[in-house]
């Protein structure tokens, strides 16, 4: 075997190399410097994020099942961004009684499930890439059941195996539908066999239950009924962190599997699934987020009808449109974590949760209030916020294909960008307009939140400005045109 | 190779029920109550697939055994979500004290 292989893997190694190290002092330093965890993670992580980004060698590796792509390689660095500020959330949260205890197995299990999305991502074979997706959703699983004296924990986590489970048996079941099609699980190989198929009922099968069964690690309705409940019932810093981060890398590995081992079969058949999925996805998460009530609950409707923008970019089945999805990742990532940022100081100080309860906030907590607006404002698309020119590259991504039918989706998308409005409208309203007697009072917040919420802010403010962004990932996607070969 | 799922007959024998055996599973995870009993139905669906996997690879691609491998590595994950999903169940039990999901519905709306 050659071993210079695994020099195309240095984010896997180094992830792999900083779980180790966290293992190791979990397990074996003394308990009294327990309580400095958190901090080691997040300082280790944060190195490997920065040390990631020196581009590693790419090429095919292990005989095609794993491709280091720039592509995903720039994914990868974003989602790091992201898992760095989770990491920093968390840190307070994680050093509190209830938890401590079992505050290493917090940090060990959240690396391994990145570790699985990086698997899922450049995996270019259906073993692999069945491997990584369960490494990834199976330790989110125990994540949820986190907060162990509260009932609501254990409820979404029952909630979240269970889904997880099925979708996996659908999504397995499309996969062993793809092997007697094609003979063999490389992405490939499967490419040239869809490619003589026309659109075979097997093939049209086998794409529905892969489409399903990513769709419920997507939350993409109708597979979406679990993401409320688990969003509300996990801890936030497993909610957060479920909600940006493996949507992400979920979102990035169900384009690279649907363009390129299905791309043949783009124009014939997912075209339209996908078409159904994102009018749907997009005007029902919209329309039952109005009427929350708790803060988590409509977080989770307001991340379905995203996941639909992001989906924007997989239809269009381009480079424009994977470098428009990886940019609007990237914003969404920020907005999302801006706002449960928030969530979880005043959930944590306060133990209060619902959008009245958030009445009056700017007069006592000006700070907190001020970065919820922004990731409001950028979540709901407001010039001249990143989530603005976020969801303007994605629908010009998504019309660049030219149909008619396409025109239409980015229509009924920019007719629910109104609406959503209105929602993420409330909650600046309940901040900034109501008043009460009874508002939430200071909030101390802790300074690595702190810090976290100003990096938010910060990129919400710059990377809608920085143009150089979008156009490096545009670079970054022209240099995998391969992997779109048969649409 | 022969590149294409042709119709014989020996593979359809093995293949509706392997298909019948995951509507069952399917059917069982929408009806049943009892967590345990959603757990088996998951168990189900997920040996369907082996068996699956293993048929393709005998009757239609028989040179290699990329399915078998599949399969391996399959019953493995079937196995790790088993035992994650039980202990669920068990802290589930331990403090609501019932497996009905019937019971288990606080979250909702």
């Amino acid at each position: 075997m050659d071993y210079s292989q695994f020099l195309m893997m240095p984010q896997e190694i180094g992830l792999l190399l900083v779980f180790l190290l966290v293992f190791v002092y979990d397990t074996f330093m003394p308990s009294r410097s327990q309580r400095f965890l958190p901090y080691f993670t997040a300082i280790l992580f944060c190195v490997f994020m920065f040390l990631s980004f020196i581009p590693p060698q790419m090429g095919d590796a292990f005989g095609g099942m794993f491709e280091a792509n720039p592509a995903s390689w720039m994914m990868k660095n974003m989602l790091n961004v992201g898992v760095f500020i989770v990491l920093l959330q968390a840190i307070k949260w994680s050093n509190e009684d209830f938890v401590s205890v079992r505050r290493g197995e917090f940090y060990e299990l959240l690396l391994l499930t990145l570790f699985g999305m990086y698997l899922m991502m450049s995996a270019r074979h259906f073993l692999l890439f069945v491997i990584g997706l369960e490494t990834a959703s199976l330790p989110i699983a125990a994540l949820t059941a986190f907060e162990k004296r509260y009932y609501e924990s254990h409820e979404a986590a029952a909630k979240y195996i269970f889904t997880a489970i099925f979708s996996s048996a659908i999504f397995m079941l499309g996969v062993s539908f793809v092997y007697g099609l094609a003979g063999s699980l490389y992405f490939n190989d499967i490419a040239a066999a869809v490619l003589g198929q026309g659109s075979s009922v097997l093939l049209v099968a086998a794409l529905a239950f892969v489409i399903a069964g990513l769709g419920y690690k997507l939350s993409l309705v109708p597979f979406h009924q679990w993401t409320p409940d688990v969003y509300q019932g996990a801890p936030t810093a497993v909610t957060s962190y479920l909600s940006v981060i493996s949507k992400g890398a979920a979102a990035f590995a169900f384009m690279v599997i649907l363009v390129q081992a299905f791309g043949a079969a783009y124009a014939q058949v997912w075209q339209w699934m996908l078409y159904v999925v994102i009018i749907l996805t997009i005007t029902i998460g919209n329309l039952f987020a109005i009427r929350q009530r708790n803060m988590k609950r409509f977080l989770a409707y307001s991340s379905i009808s995203q996941a639909g923008y992001i989906m924007l970019g997989v239809i269009a089945a381009s480079t424009v449109g994977m470098a428009s999805m990886m940019y609007y990742i990237l914003v969404y990532i920020f907005s999302n974590l801006a706002a449960f940022g928030v969530i979880a100081a005043i959930e944590r100080q306060s133990g209060k949760v619902t959008i009245d309860d958030y009445n009056g906030l700017f007069r006592t907590n000006p700070w907190m209030a001020f970065t919820m607006m922004l990731a409001m404002f950028s979540l709901g698309g407001i010039p001249p916020f990143a989530g603005f020119f976020s969801k303007f590259f994605i629908f010009v991504g998504a019309a660049q294909t030219g149909s008619v039918a396409i025109y239409v989706l980015v229509f009924i998308a920019l007719v629910n960008t109104i609406i959503s409005l209105y929602y993420y409208l409330l909650v600046v309203k309940a901040m900034f307009i109501r008043q009460d007697d009874c508002a939430i009072p200071y909030i101390d917040s802790h300074w690595t939140e702190e810090l976290a919420m100003t990096m938010c802010v910060l990129a919400i403010v710059a990377v809608g400005l920085a143009s150089g962004i979008y156009t490096f990932l545009s670079q970054v996607t022209d240099s995998v045109s391969h992997i779109f070969a048969h649409i | 190779m022969n590149g294409g799922l042709t119709m014989n007959l020996t593979l359809l024998l093995y293949l509706i029920p392997s298909l019948i055996m995951f509507g069952c599973g399917v059917y069982g995870f929408m009806t049943r109550k009892n967590m345990i009993a959603i757990m088996i139905s998951l168990e189900l669906m997920l040996n369907s697939i082996d068996i699956n996997f293993v048929l393709f690879n005998r009757y239609l691609f028989p040179d290699q055994m990329e399915g078998m491998f599949f399969t391996l590595f399959a019953i493995a994950i079937a196995a790790a979500e088993t035992a994650l999903a039980l202990a669920i169940i068990i802290n589930v039990f331990r403090i609501a004290k019932d497996v009905d999901i019937n019971k288990i519905n606080k979250l909702k709306f």
